[in-house]
């Protein structure tokens, strides 16, 4: 070391500079989030964000909690991990009386699932017993994961498909007085073990069809396990999960599984999907999030998929998936999607994907997540976009959270020595240490992120009434008391059914649209509404599940800001007709039914 | 990390080696392996979240190498050890910002000039900067833990490519002392907490424990002179880490290296320098009983 004090002193000086680098930056972090989320009451979040939440479930006459699964007992030590989901929530207007109604499900052997007639007045009353739908997690046949809501036959009814570990069920909607179990006609397999499904009219033939993807193998009964060989092979490139099936609908009630001879073959462990024409074909694209992998991103060239994750940018860099939404979020007239993640903070920081789609003749995206600053939320789950505060553009709400347990033990070190190692030792669950009433990821703050309109979001969940830290899974977003304000129903595995009723702030208009398909189906799912306004466009679409393990209200519903000058929404239904309407006047929900 | 160079290098009069054997004992062997096994990890499993990260790494090494080298030596320093200090940092640091991997390069070459004791940087430069960013920067970063394939046929590849340059380099005995003891006291550990004893073997079969078993404890200029000394430290680093491990620390090897190398390396001056002093008295008595 040749040089003399000085050049050693400003070395030294640089050195503990840099040591201090991060303090300086976690300051700055958190001075910017404390004025962002601080918690000021509603009327201050009216006037700072445009809305506010206020939780209202008891209120409303709904007490739900979720019971989680409990499976066979040679999981018993890692009980609270492989039990983790089930808890969802799907909005459905069942009886077609123009108000929206939620369907919950449960998850423990005997356990009743619910559906919430919604009654006008701001309660609901839970029908579910009455109608047919309630008792669905029968010993011998699993328990619910989730559900999607379709018009499978074109009656104009919607009816369900019941997504679980165990035999799928489909119930046939007799027009809004009670349920029939079609599961037999139509021909589903006996046992899958998914989370995810999604309806579909794949091949544009005007009947829905429906994409469902297996979680852990269909041979796997995880209440009579032959050995505890059940776990991923690998927490980043597993292959040994759920096939998927594609059930094409042939008209009379039965289906048939194409999902081989129309080029889907996986076996990712799949935590959700959702379906969109992303390039404009007039074909629904289907975009899967994978656990323990990469995305994978179907797109449909007239009724045959082909795998285009990796060609697209969306399957390289494999990480945790569990929720696919689309938005248009800068108003573009084009969809971004939303992957989450795991994000812990000095363990695993994968962060979530907001892919959006970038300038070309070819499809490509990028993630722009931590640009516009939606990277980082916890232990993610379900999330969906809606434009929460009317203002014209789209947010994003965001639940977290996955196992609460302890308040002072975690789980995560044991969690990170096995999840690293070799095939052989993390896919067997006997070689898991047991949790022992630790948490993993638990007690979270949600993300309820509003979009500035000028390429960013700002959390803003604790300022807006968003308080709760329960295990978040499903988020469904609808506007439940036709108010025109989005509400958000919340699911939580283990815990309270919530429902955030949104108050936004007077001055900000908006319009809604309930779709009807004649020549397309009768759900409309893949319907797609262009909105201009004020020199700029908004693209939606109607879609059959996204998030995670939920469904969004059928009726699309833009945010318009202040004093908007209207000037058509164009239609592109799943037919290929193409509908314009003009003349069209904010703060009501438009009835459109596809022109025969 | 440093290469694990060879200790000797053949005399010009000593006949020509043959061609794999001049690429093994190169200098730049170990950075050629640990860019294999980065590049096949991303072109498979795509273990990498971007490319940018890790030559941004690379380049904050290398610049802050080359700069800070001449400064203080007054010569430019050979880039081998830098380049392996700013890819380990690519690899090993995982965080969705840019600035943790200049910080952390920047932070890893810094050390080696400034905690210096007799002439001699005394902690492993990139085991310091992740430390470093792990125990200042927890909300931004984390380490490399499941980013990774875990199929039987890389690892063994990585392993026995690995255990044949730190052949070549004579530093394989610190390795092979390292993964014995972590054997031995993961089944300790297992005894002493209940798990599962696979749980407990789980983390060396990881992608992390390769870079740290073939490049981190062997580096030369951070690890003891005699093979003896050598094992020792690396029981030495096996047991903090097993302690660390039973305190449920996610970094238990990185912080055990970071907590056992400076130690070790201070008590080898201190011996050395008791040793010359003493080689120092007997001389000088020698001629006066000489007389």
């Amino acid at each position: 070391m040749k040089r003399g004090p000085v050049a050693h002193i400003v070395l030294w000086i640089a050195f503990l500079a840099m040591l201090a680098t991060p303090a300086v930056m976690r300051y700055l972090a958190a001075k910017k989030a404390s004025a962002q989320t601080s918690d000021a009451g509603c009327q201050s979040a009216l006037s700072r964000y445009g809305f506010c939440f206020t939780e209202v479930s008891q209120q409303a006459g709904i007490h739900f909690v979720h019971d989680p699964p409990l499976l066979d007992a040679k999981l018993s030590g890692i009980m609270p991990e492989i039990a983790s989901m089930g808890a969802s929530v799907s909005i459905v207007d069942f009886d077609r009386d123009g108000w929206p109604d939620i369907y919950v499900t449960n998850s423990r052997i005997g356990s009743k699932n619910h559906l919430y007639r919604n009654n006008h007045d701001g309660t609901f009353t839970d029908v579910a017993a009455q109608l047919g739908i309630a008792d669905v997690n029968q010993p011998g046949t699993g328990v619910s994961m989730g559900a999607v809501w379709g018009d499978y036959d074109n009656d104009g009814y919607e009816d369900l498909f019941l997504i679980k570990w165990g035999k799928p069920m489909l119930f046939h909607n007799d027009h809004g007085h009670g349920f029939t179990d079609v599961t037999a006609q139509a021909g589903l397999p006996p046992w899958i073990n998914a989370n995810a499904a999604t309806w579909l009219d794949y091949d544009g033939d005007g009947k829905l069809d429906l994409f469902v993807a297996g979680y852990y193998p269909e041979t796997v009964n995880l209440w009579h396990l032959e050995n505890t060989r059940m776990m991923p092979n690998s927490f980043e490139y597993a292959n040994n999960g759920g096939r998927k099936y594609l059930f094409h609908n042939l008209g009379n009630g039965h289906f048939e599984e194409v999902s081989e001879k129309v080029g889907i073959k996986s076996r990712r462990w799949a935590l959700a999907c959702a379906a969109a024409d992303l390039r404009g074909t007039g074909y629904p694209d289907l975009f899967v999030a994978n656990d323990y992998g990469v995305s994978e991103l179907y797109l449909n060239n007239h009724g045959h998929f082909i795998e285009a994750g990796a060609q697209t940018g969306v399957g390289f860099a494999p990480k945790s998936g569990m929720n696919t939404a689309f938005g248009d979020i800068f108003n573009q007239g084009k969809y971004s999607i939303y992957v989450s993640n795991i994000s812990e903070e000095g363990v695993l920081i994968q962060g979530n994907n907001l892919w959006v789609p970038q300038d070309g003749k070819t499809l490509h995206y990028e993630n722009l997540a931590r640009d516009l600053g939606v990277e980082l939320g916890g232990w993610s789950f379900g999330a969906q976009f809606g434009d929460l505060n009317n203002d014209g553009t789209l947010d994003l709400y965001l639940e977290n959270g996955y196992i609460s347990l302890s308040k002072t033990k975690s789980y995560w070190y044991d969690f990170s020595k096995v999840a690293g190692g070799n095939s052989s030792i993390i896919s067997d669950a006997a070689h898991w240490p047991a949790f022992d009433g630790r948490s993993l990821s638990g007690y979270q703050q949600k993300k309820v992120w509003i979009n500035d309109g000028a390429g960013k979001f700002i959390d803003v969940a604790q300022a807006v009434g968003v308080t709760d830290r329960n295990d978040g899974r499903s988020v469904a977003l609808a506007d439940l008391w036709n108010t025109g304000a989005l509400d958000a129903v919340v699911a939580n595995q283990g815990g309270p059914l919530l429902i955030y009723k949104n108050e936004t702030a007077p001055g900000n208009d908006w319009i809604e649209f309930n779709l009807a398909g004649t020549k397309s189906n009768a759900s409309a799912i893949g319907a797609q509404v262009t909105l201009y306004w004020n020199g700029q466009q908004q693209v939606q679409a109607v879609t059959g599940g996204s998030g995670f393990a939920s469904e969004n209200d059928r009726r699309v519903h833009f945010g318009l800001g202040k004093h908007p000058q209207l000037q058509k929404a164009v239609i592109h239904w799943p037919s290929g007709a193409v509908q314009t309407l003009d003349s069209l006047t904010p703060n009501q929900c438009i009835h459109v039914k596809e022109p025969a | 990390m440093t290469p694990p160079t060879q200790a000797a290098q053949p005399s010009s009069l000593s006949p020509r080696p043959a061609l794999w054997k001049r690429l093994l004992d190169s200098r730049f062997t170990p950075p050629v392996f640990i860019t294999l096994i980065l590049l096949i990890g991303n072109l498979s499993f795509g273990i990498l979240e971007s490319y940018q990260k890790t030559l941004l790494a690379i380049a904050t090494a290398m610049v802050a190498e080359m700069m800070l080298g001449k400064i203080f030596t007054g010569k430019w320093p050979h880039p081998a050890s830098a380049y392996i200090t700013g890819i380990s940092v690519g690899i090993l640091l995982r965080s969705p910002a840019f600035w943790p991997y200049a910080l952390c390069a920047a932070l890893s070459i810094a050390s080696k000039y400034t905690l210096r004791v007799r002439g001699r940087h005394i902690f492993n430069p990139s085991n310091f900067g992740i430390c470093a960013m792990l125990f200042l920067a927890s909300e931004s970063v984390a380490g490399l833990s499941i980013q990774w394939g875990n199929n039987l046929a890389s690892l063994i590849v990585i392993w026995v490519l690995g255990a044949l340059i730190l052949w070549r380099a004579k530093r394989f005995q610190i390795t092979a002392t390292y993964v014995i003891s972590f054997f031995l006291l993961a089944l300790l550990r297992a005894h002493i907490t209940g798990d599962p004893w696979q749980s407990e073997v789980s983390p060396i079969t990881g992608p992390e424990y390769q870079l740290f078993m073939f490049f981190m404890i062997t580096d030369p200029r951070t690890t003891l002179k005699s093979w003896k000394g050598q094992c020792v430290v690396a029981v030495a680093i096996a047991v903090v880490e097993m302690l660390l491990r039973l305190d449920q620390s996610v970094y238990a090897p990185l912080y055990a290296l970071f907590v056992v190398g400076p130690p070790a390396l201070l008590i080898e001056m201190y011996l050395d320098a008791r040793r010359k002093r003493r080689i120092a008295t007997v001389q000088a008595l020698r001629p006066e009983m000489a007389q």
